[in-house]
């Protein structure tokens, strides 16, 4: 329609904009550290065929500390489980599973919870009320139990994991959207544009979402954070991906009886969980931060 | 410690004779910012002395406030003081010790903000926030802070203080919590008092009793006064000397009168040739906005910083040289910041020539007819509300608009000129009553009821030009957007179209690319208005397009509203509570009063008698900057009702300072009709209402005398 041509000329292209996006965020030092900490993750889940070692699953010298000598002339930097994996590659690997189900469930959450929230901010009535009750209805369940319930009920897979993330998470992202349109609606911009007879769609997705974005994506970097831990949880549970492809909660979990004996078994995978976690707090800090000050 | 604990004594240093009250000299201020520390305030000085009362005006940015909270020593954790004095009875503010400031904060000089609720505790009653001034400073019991917070109640003319101690701040009015705020400011019995726009967000009628109010207080207690305002009139109505600040400086400074009368600086004469007055209109008269904008940044720039800007700037002198306040001769106390000001010719106000010769036309069609319209809005929650019967936002409103005319709606808040504004553009629809507009009824015609015609036909322009925009689309986008959806312009011609309504409303074709965030006020309102037209429009309805502006934009957005006018014959419905812009703006005037008419006629008629009282009480109401206008004060008792409870009879009765008696309670009172199609609605035979004296009279009034 008519938009795109005005859209040609009104913005420069999108990755542009991120990255006069991530310029801002120099400003930031909190926000700097924690985007390095998430780049360097994301560098290894991408780079993880090239960078690993070892196979993640195949079975070397049991037992090994790290430092060890490898049989073909390598070292294990950080040791061996008790059927004799590499951990540093299975590290390796296993960031690739948070890297891929997390944003994966995370958006998922968003898209429900985005347009749940539109649609109740902006229509109010009847529709506000059952959306809302029934968030508060999930919001009021433990979290873990309902995740359980979830996994138990339909099997672990990552597909189920996404699902039942997305079935905790999206009323949480609800009520913030919610709240947010709820000031919006009532601006003049809006009116204006119920004046010129658009479609309720257009003003929800067009005229209001623009404008909730800063809150969200930092919101979406701590949830982030958030769906790692219980992906970790998850594994440790043993609901996580059946093995034996590697999955950090998983590793913890597997080796967790001999961590008097063996500390480092499960010690590489925590720290990898909680350094992935900080760093994306740190750039939700950082987010807020730039946005505050913008 | 025990030391610190017991307030050091007031006294002043020997040379208190020679010492104002107050002396600011050679002052800068600036804030702190990642690009380093930018000027708010430059090379200000000033003396108030005890007793006297200044008035510092300007436009927003131009650093008043900046300089009442430096008065007050407090910059925040931004500001710095750069250079120069603040000096209180001698003494110097920077370096007293905490404790002594704290004491001189309290009991010497106190401070009252714009937003009372932000100066009120919302958890503590009235009498708790009184009393503590006194106690905190350890100067009485409580017993007697009970009695001084009752007595000061009474001062601030706030009837039943008693009961009023026991209430929390959310009970009350706006009005009747700004005069709380200024009871707890003087409970502290201070010799300055610093005022920064203490009636910015209340209605005409009570601003006008709190203004009323400050004066006499001022002038009764002997306290010196730094009133601060970016409304001149209201300046005018409270103090004898004025300042006018442009971009950080006081640019000139003397007595009201002499100001007004005879101003020296060329910014001074162009706010004043901005406003429109009274005694001018439309046919008689053009108001001359300044030209380019406040600049956003204060760099410290060669020369005169109103150069660029000045009509009479001329190179090399203003450009290269910073002015010198220099005192103007023949007038004691008259200091101005322009190198030029003893060249300049004598100014005289841009008066009208004779308004007679100029009478409104009267005819045309009419438009839009309004006949016994209605609005009720429900209470929020059905089932909580107490049988109420919801909010009485219109209760039978009957007005009509002429083609290419302009009516004007007046009000205060609750009067219900936003909801007909609504209404109109099928926003809400109407309970009762029909809005004939052009063959169809837009009443009960919601805005997705309407046909692509109807809604190109009516559209808006908002009051806030910070939510006018969508602050994620570019300017080019929303004009674009709605060009193609009215006008239903080929996508082809869009860009050429969107440039060409630019140019429209004064601004370069470059600006569609640019996001609402880069545009000052004034360019939004600009582009509200472009979007606005960009369906050619039959009528648009204007809800208080200039309100929020400065004086020199709205100056130019008015100007721009009446070209467009008379070159399209757009209808305009326009809503404002300034009378002022309405007698300048208006063909037909429209006075309403908690959701009904009260009075309704050419823009002649409704500002001469006979009035409605309470077109009346308005007029006399309004904040005129003009010396020579003699304006009758008239006091309205009580607070504005509130819309859910709308007084039976006629609604004015509770504050009508003519009410007849139990007739005006019971009895919606019946419409004179005189000439013209001027009604007034009240029970007071029209012979009576004829009678009355003008309440704006130039000198005509007192040479009769």
């Amino acid at each position: 329609m008519s938009e795109t041509t005005i859209s040609e000329a009104r913005r420069r292209p999108v990755w542009l904009r991120l990255l006069a996006g991530l310029a801002l965020l120099r400003e930031s030092r909190v926000g700097m550290i924690g985007a390095g900490i998430v780049v360097f993750w994301v560098a290894v889940a991408v780079l993880a065929p090239w960078i690993s070692p070892y196979p993640p699953n195949a079975t070397l010298v049991p037992f090994a500390l790290p430092g060890a000598a490898a049989p073909d002339g390598g070292v294990f930097w950080l040791g061996t489980d008790h059927i004799g994996r590499d951990i540093l590659s299975r590290v390796i690997w296993g960031s690739r599973t948070v890297l891929i189900y997390a944003p994966l469930a995370t958006g998922c959450a968003y898209v429900v919870g985005i347009v749940l929230g539109l649609v109740a901010g902006y229509h109010r009535g009847w529709v506000d009320e059952v959306l809302s009750r029934f968030s508060d209805l999930v919001l009021s369940f433990p979290v873990l139990v309902l995740y359980i319930l979830i996994i138990a009920t339909y099997g672990s897979s990552g597909l189920n994991i996404v699902l039942a993330v997305t079935f905790a998470s999206a009323p949480a992202v609800m009520r913030i959207v919610r709240g947010l349109v709820l000031d919006i609606r009532d601006r003049d911009y809006i009116a204006a544009a119920q004046m010129r007879g658009e479609r309720t769609s257009y003003i929800l997705f067009v005229e209001i979402l623009p404008n909730v974005r800063g809150p969200l994506i930092v919101d979406a970097c701590l949830r982030l954070g958030y769906v790692i831990i219980t992906i970790g949880v998850l594994g440790f549970l043993g609901l996580g991906l059946p093995p034996p492809d590697p999955d950090w909660g998983g590793m913890i979990n597997e080796t967790r009886s001999m961590t008097m004996a063996f500390p480092h078994m499960a010690l590489f995978p925590c720290l990898a969980i909680s350094s992935l976690v900080l760093g994306l707090n740190l750039l939700a800090d950082g987010i807020r931060e730039v946005l505050l000050n913008a | 410690m025990s030391m610190s604990m017991s307030l050091p004594p007031i006294e002043a240093p020997r040379d208190v004779a020679q010492e104002p009250l107050l002396r600011v000299d050679d002052l800068w201020i600036g804030y702190r910012s990642r690009a380093g520390t930018v000027p708010a305030v430059r090379r200000v000085s000033f003396a108030l002395g005890e007793g006297e009362s200044l008035g510092l005006v300007g436009e927003s940015g131009c650093g008043k406030s900046t300089l009442a909270y430096a008065v007050m020593h407090y910059l925040g954790r931004s500001g710095v003081r750069l250079h120069g004095e603040v000096r209180y009875r001698g003494e110097e503010l920077a370096a007293m010790s905490p404790e002594r400031l704290r004491a001189i904060r309290g009991q010497e000089v106190a401070m009252v903000y714009q937003d009372p609720m932000s100066s009120l505790n919302p958890t503590l009653t009235v009498g708790e926030q009184l009393m503590e001034v006194p106690l905190a400073h350890g100067t009485a019991t409580r017993v007697q802070a009970r009695e001084r917070a009752i007595a000061m109640l009474g001062e601030v003319n706030l009837a039943n203080a008693e009961a009023l101690l026991a209430r929390y701040p959310h009970q009350l009015s706006g009005g009747q919590q700004q005069r709380v705020v200024i009871a707890m400011a003087l409970m502290g019995e201070p010799r300055l008092l610093v005022m920064d726009e203490p009636t910015t967000g209340l209605d005409v009628t009570i601003e006008a009793a709190i203004l009323d109010l400050i004066a006499e207080l001022q002038r009764r207690r002997r306290m010196a006064l730094l009133f601060i305002s970016h409304n001149l009139g209201t300046v005018m109505r409270v103090c004898e000397r004025i300042g006018v600040m442009y971009s950080g400086e006081l640019v000139e400074e003397g007595a009201t009168d002499a100001v007004f009368r005879r101003p020296r600086h060329p910014y001074t004469r162009g706010l004043l040739e901005c406003l429109p007055t009274f005694d001018t209109d439309k046919r008689t008269v053009t108001l001359r906005p300044i030209p380019g904008q406040v600049p956003a940044v204060l760099k410290d720039v060669e020369g005169c910083v109103f150069a660029p800007r000045c009509m009479h700037a001329q190179a090399p002198g203003c450009t290269t040289v910073t002015p010198q306040a220099e005192p103007v001769v023949g007038a004691p106390g008259h200091t101005v910041r322009c190198a030029r000001h003893a060249e300049l010719p004598p100014w005289s106000p841009p008066r009208a020539i004779d308004a007679m010769d100029a009478p409104a036309v009267n005819g045309g069609e009419a438009l839009l007819r309004i006949e016994g319209l209605h609005k009720v809005y429900d209470s929020a929650r059905a089932w909580s509300s107490r049988g109420n019967g919801g909010v009485h936002a219109l209760n039978g409103v009957s007005i009509s608009a002429h083609r290419g005319r302009t009516l004007a709606i007046v009000g205060e808040s609750g009067c219900g000129k936003s909801t007909l504004a609504r209404i109109l553009t099928g926003l809400e629809e109407g309970n009762r009553g029909t809005v004939r507009f052009g063959g169809v009824d837009l009443a009960a015609t919601a805005v997705e009821a309407r046909t692509a015609e109807m809604k190109r036909a009516v559209q808006m322009v908002f009051q806030h030009p910070e939510g006018t925009l969508n602050p994620s689309h570019t300017v080019g986008f929303a004009i674009g957007r709605t060009l193609a959806r009215l006008a239903a312009t080929p996508r082809r011609e869009l860009r050429r179209a969107v440039e060409r309504l630019l140019q429209t409303v004064h601004l370069p074709p470059s600006y569609a690319r640019r996001l609402p965030g880069q545009l000052s006020g004034g360019q939004k309102q600009r582009v509200a208005i472009a979007r606005a037209l960009a369906g050619s429009p039959a009528l648009v309805v204007a809800d208080e397009p200039v309100s929020a502006l400065d004086v020199s934009v709205q100056a130019a957005i008015l100007n721009l509203l009446l070209e467009l006018q008379s070159e399209s014959e757009t209808t305009m419905l326009f809503i404002s509570h300034d009378l002022a812009v309405v007698r300048f703006l208006a063909d037909h005037v429209c006075v309403m009063y908690l959701g009904q008419v009260m009075e309704y006629g050419t823009v002649e008629a409704v500002f001469q008698p006979p009035y409605h009282p309470y077109t009346e009480a308005l007029l006399s109401a309004a904040p005129v900057a003009d010396p020579d206008a003699h304006q009758r004060r008239i006091v309205l008792e009580g607070s504005l009702p509130s819309a859910t409870r709308v007084p039976q009879g006629c609604p004015f009765h509770t504050r009508c300072p003519r009410k007849l008696g139990d007739l005006c309670e019971t009895t919606r009172p019946p419409e004179h009709h005189l000439p013209g199609g001027h009604r007034i609605a009240c029970h007071i035979p029209l012979p009576e209402l004829q009678a009355i004296e003008p309440v704006l009279g130039p000198v005509r009034a007192e040479a009769g005398d």
